[in-house]
């Protein structure tokens, strides 16, 4: 804990009390609309305070809310979304922790060429190669599976940049001491740089989880029961472009439904960050 | 004693009651759709219909996004050899869907291979007409229907002291009527819905004017856009000039402007009649729905107005027992009963005239008689060339450019004139390169 | 950038590396390698006809005015995006490492908007900002100012650009927390034994022990203000009024899917590719010069 002069103490949670209501407050709308009814919803300008029909919005739109997708409850909608992320976030930190390690402790020829063909993967968005994409996916027979939703997703190199940065400043006496005791790269490896990566790696299941979990377009191309729809998919397909009616309280009901799982993974890394965890004499 | 041909025995038996199962799985029909909500409901139910009414075949349908989502996922779909059989498109991709021999398998053609009874004649021409070549020959299926009309805010026109039950006929009286509810204290006189739509492509056909060269488009890939003309000028920038003090004020490209209706913040809209159910539910005030307003100095005004939504195009590469399946569909699709809940329910417009008939010995236009408004709006008059509908290519990306320049108009950046000038210059090339891609 | 004290077996890197390269291989390079040949043809959308144009493509977009036009827009977005989204979330990230009360609160609070799928963000975002029915359009019009981005091109580039920004200072505040969680507690009590208040213990030993994860966030953020924006712009402005919200990205995307032309799609995400390729390493050889490790 670091020691501060007590009179600014307030400093801090002010700033960050302003900084949360400004940057929560587009959540709190959605909050406060899945409390309303549509007409109230779309009376300019709607309330800021929250409506009368909770209960009421959120049980619709738990039973059939989603009706409108062939009937799909939306456990079965959050079941997929779940395996979608929890693959994608589980599947891209282990390839990018051993590619990073690869990359970084090792001198091998082609070293900065994989780096780099790795890191090009950023440079060229989804939607512009999702035509080609889907045609390889479908060639391999992996449409309508989770292979074909999760594994196209995995070929990303945030991951591998992030832990790259990080292992380049580990000290070279770790490294070195471990030679010294013996130890292998792979022990290395699992003993030392595993543990040292722990926060990296809970900021990343969240940001992976939640960026499988919020996954739209491509799922939408490469799936076609609706018993593989994910939950985004099914918010939607609730909104209305053009002539269909929004039935917008169900819609924020669902939309706040489906923001629980990701804050239960921030909830739940956050021990990871807890300070005085990360040994503070490297 | 041998095992073997009390094995051969129970394989054969087993087979046989495999094929015997197979016989009687239903061939899967995929229907890929961009309907949300209450919409992808009816098409889940009709679906429901077919199949509970038959074992021989399972219509499956699978939401698939926007427009323009759904129609790519179509499209990704043919290059890797999954597409589905049905494919629902947008009114404005018509042009590219038509262009795509060997993608597409026309209706007209559909039904003959098929061998099931199909009578051009039977259904409603003003909705057919968009979709089918010009000896009359239909290439998709209309499904969602709508045509442009004007919703109106009674209450707001009681306030600005005008009669709730005399909606304007025509411009100089609706734009009159405007300036009454802004002076009487609204936010806003009217906006209109999908810019493009309503206020050219519509104003084309209703006035009998010429939106494209080729009967829009419906000649050949070869049109040229000709919405630039005196009357279309005026008619935005009497637009512009009354967006300066909100007689008129946009509300955005497509939708968007609806929710200022619905919120009375607008006494009056001019948007799809597709908009009703949202009205119905949503307004908190009495409303009417009333004709297009036209110009009457102009000749032949009020002609016809065109339609918008989407039909449902057959997609190539399936296997001939497919295609006998997607016939029966449509033939259970163009049912009369089918048709009038379709167009009681959803408002989409109904597309035999046998449906419409039974609508109206029903009785229902005499009990809502505002809902007749977009059929008789679009059938009331044989169709010119200039009010068949449209068929140009990447009409998308024109009506795009076009909203750019009005955009640019009603922020008082251009001269009407220049804008619509600009639009058609930039949206021929954009034209001219579809037709080099679709030779 | 290479370490100085490495291992040295022969087989075991490419062991480690392959896993994720052959996932690159097949679900990027090859369909990306499709992809930028369709910038050398001229196709309908369905792939039925196709022709060879070699440089066409590119030639009409580099001299189509509105290309340029678009090229300004992208650099003025993307410099406020990044600036927007990193200098609050390093302030709030620097303000919840010194809380103890309510930092766990403050976290998943701040971490929040991230959870919100960029599909649906943009539709809260008209909610809020529709001048017929937003709220915050309300509040604006409240206070005299005459807010409607349809209509004005700056107030709409202003809209997207903290739209876009505001997803982002969740990442980064992510980000910067936990790399400020990794800086040793012993550095900075020694610093403020040895009488260096806060503000100084921020500036000499916090941010360059913090420049790794700096220099990572950089390079992420522009890359998504340059790619992972169109989400927003599609559904709060569609690139108007009048393009003038239309960012490069923006005009790849709607060139490819709703316009369907893909060669003219796949020419424009080529020179972008190139020029975020081009970025990158400028940053990588110049910035990463000072980034202390």
């Amino acid at each position: 804990m670091e020691s501060r002069s007590g009179g600014f103490a307030w400093v801090p949670h002010l700033v960050l009390l302003i900084g949360a209501a400004l940057v929560v407050f587009p959540i709190y709308v959605t909050f406060v609309a899945s409390t309303l009814t549509p007409s109230e919803i779309l009376a300019g300008p709607m309330t800021l305070l929250p409506g009368s029909h909770l209960v009421e919005n959120y049980l619709a739109a738990l039973t059939h809310g989603t009706a409108f997708i062939s009937g799909q409850p939306v456990a079965r909608l959050m079941a997929n979304s779940l395996i979608v992320a929890l693959v994608v976030a589980i599947g891209k930190i282990v390839i990018s922790l051993l590619s990073a390690y690869a990359v970084v402790f090792f001198r091998f020829p082609g070293r900065m060429i994989c780096f780099w063909m790795i890191f090009l993967t950023l440079m060229l968005p989804v939607e512009v190669r999702i035509l080609p994409t889907y045609q390889i996916t479908a060639n391999l027979g992996m449409v309508d599976t989770y292979g074909g939703l999760t594994i196209p997703l995995i070929a990303s190199a945030t991951a591998t940049l992030l832990f790259r940065q990080f292992f380049l400043t580990l000290p070279d006496e770790l490294v070195e001491a471990a030679k010294l005791d013996g130890a292998g790269p792979m022990r290395f490896f699992v003993d030392t740089v595993l543990p040292l990566s722990a926060t990296n790696m809970a900021a990343l299941f969240v940001i992976l989880f939640v960026y499988g979990w919020n996954q739209f377009l491509w799922p939408l191309l490469v799936t076609n029961s609706a018993s593989m729809t994910t939950i985004v998919i099914g918010i939607k397909s609730m909104i209305g472009g053009g002539d269909s009616q929004t039935p917008w309280h169900i819609v924020m009901a669902t939309t706040i439904l489906a923001m629980l799982p990701p804050m239960a993974v921030v909830l739940l890394m956050q021990r990871w960050f807890v300070k005085g965890l990360v040994d503070s004499d490297k | 004693m041998s095992p073997r041909p009390l094995l051969l025995a129970l394989s054969a038996l087993s087979f046989a009651v495999s094929a015997a199962r197979a016989d009687t799985a239903p061939i899967e029909i995929q229907w890929w759709h961009a309907m949300t909500s209450a919409n992808a409901d009816k098409v889940a139910q009709i679906a429901d219909g077919f199949n509970t009414q038959q074992t021989a075949y399972k219509v499956v349908p699978v939401y698939k996004g926007s427009y323009a989502e759904t129609l790519n996922a179509g499209i990704a779909a043919f290059r890797a050899g999954t597409q589905p059989a049905i494919l629902q498109v947008f009114e404005v991709g018509t042009a590219t869907m038509m262009a795509a021999k060997g993608a597409i398998k026309p209706v007209y053609q559909l039904m003959a291979d098929a061998k099931e009874p199909f009578d051009p004649a039977a259904y409603l021409p003003a909705v057919t007409g968009y979709y089918s070549t010009t000896d009359g020959k239909m290439l998709s299926l209309p499904f969602n229907s709508s045509t442009p009309i004007v919703y109106y805010n009674k209450d707001a026109f009681t306030k600005a002291g005008l009669d709730p039950n005399k909606p304007p006929k025509t411009w100089p009286e609706f734009f009159d009527d405007a300036k009454k509810i802004r002076a009487s204290g609204s936010p806003c006189g009217f906006t209109a819905g999908w810019i493009s739509w309503t206020q050219l492509e519509s104003f084309g056909a209703w006035h009998n004017l010429p939106f494209a060269s080729k009967a829009n488009g419906l000649g050949g890939t070869d049109a040229e856009l000709a919405f630039n003309g005196p009357l279309q000028v005026k008619h935005i920038q009497t637009l512009a000039e009354l967006q300066k003090d909100k007689t008129f004020d946009y509300g955005g490209r497509t939708s968007e402007p609806e929710a200022k209706f619905i919120s009375g913040d607008c006494g009056m809209i001019q948007t799809s009649s597709g908009f009703y159910g949202n009205v119905k539910a949503n307004a908190k005030f009495a409303w009417g729905m009333a004709e297009l307003p036209y110009y009457p100095d102009v000749q032949g005004a009020p002609q016809n107005s065109i339609i918008g939504g989407a039909s449902l195009w057959v997609m190539g590469g399936k296997k001939p027992e497919d295609y006998v399946g997607v016939a029966k569909f449509f033939t259970y699709l163009s049912q009369t009963a089918l048709q009038k809940d379709l167009h009681e329910v959803t408002g989409y417009l109904p597309i035999t005239k046998a449906a419409y008939d039974a609508i109206k010995a029903d009785g229902f236009y005499a009990q809502n008689p505002e809902r007749e408004i977009p059929v008789l709006q679009m059938s009331g008059r044989a169709p010119t060339d200039n009010s068949r509908g449209l068929r140009l290519g990447n009409l998308v990306q024109i009506r795009d450019v076009i909203a750019e320049e009005l955009e640019a108009t009603f922020a008082g950046k251009e001269t009407a004139k220049e804008a619509l000038d600009k639009a058609k210059a930039r949206g021929d090339v954009i034209l001219r390169n579809f037709q080099k891609s679709a030779s | 950038m290479q370490r100085r004290v490495v291992f040295d077996n022969r087989w075991l890197p490419y062991l480690l590396v392959g896993p994720q390269l052959i996932v690159t291989l097949v679900f990027f390079f090859w369909p990306a390698a499709e992809a930028i040949y369709f910038s050398v043809e001229r196709q309908d959308p369905f792939g039925l006809s196709t022709e060879f144009v070699g440089l066409d493509n590119f030639v009409t977009i580099l001299s189509d005015p509105g290309y340029l036009h678009s090229l300004g827009v992208t650099a003025v977005f993307s410099t406020s995006v990044t600036l927007l989204a990193m200098v609050p979330a390093l302030l709030l990230a620097v303000m919840a490492d010194r809380v103890v009360r309510g930092s766990r609160l403050y976290q998943t609070v701040l971490i929040l908007p991230y959870a919100i799928a960029p599909a649906i963000a943009g539709v809260l975002w008209l909610f809020l900002f529709n001048p017929g029915v937003g709220v915050v359009a309300f509040a604006l019009r409240r206070i005299g100012i005459d807010w409607n981005y349809l209509l004005n091109g700056d107030q709409a580039l202003a809209l997207v650009i903290l739209a876009a920004a505001w997803k982002q200072i969740s990442y980064n505040f992510l980000f910067f927390l936990a790399g400020l969680q990794a800086v040793p507690k012993s550095l900075i009590e020694a610093a403020a034994i040895d009488g260096a208040g806060p503000v100084r213990r921020f500036w000499t030993i916090i941010l360059p022990l913090l420049s790794p994860t700096t220099f990572f966030l950089i390079v992420v953020n522009i890359v998504y203000a340059f790619f992972e924006t169109f989400g927003v712009i599609h559904s709060v402005t569609g690139g108007g009024p009048s393009k003038a919200t239309e960012i490069l990205v923006y005009k790849v995307y709607y060139d490819g899917v709703v316009a369907l032309d893909l060669g003219g799609s796949s020419a424009q995400s080529v020179i972008l590719m190139l020029l975020v390729i081009a970025l990158t390493a400028v940053q990588f050889k110049y910035v990463e010069a000072r980034v202390h490790y």
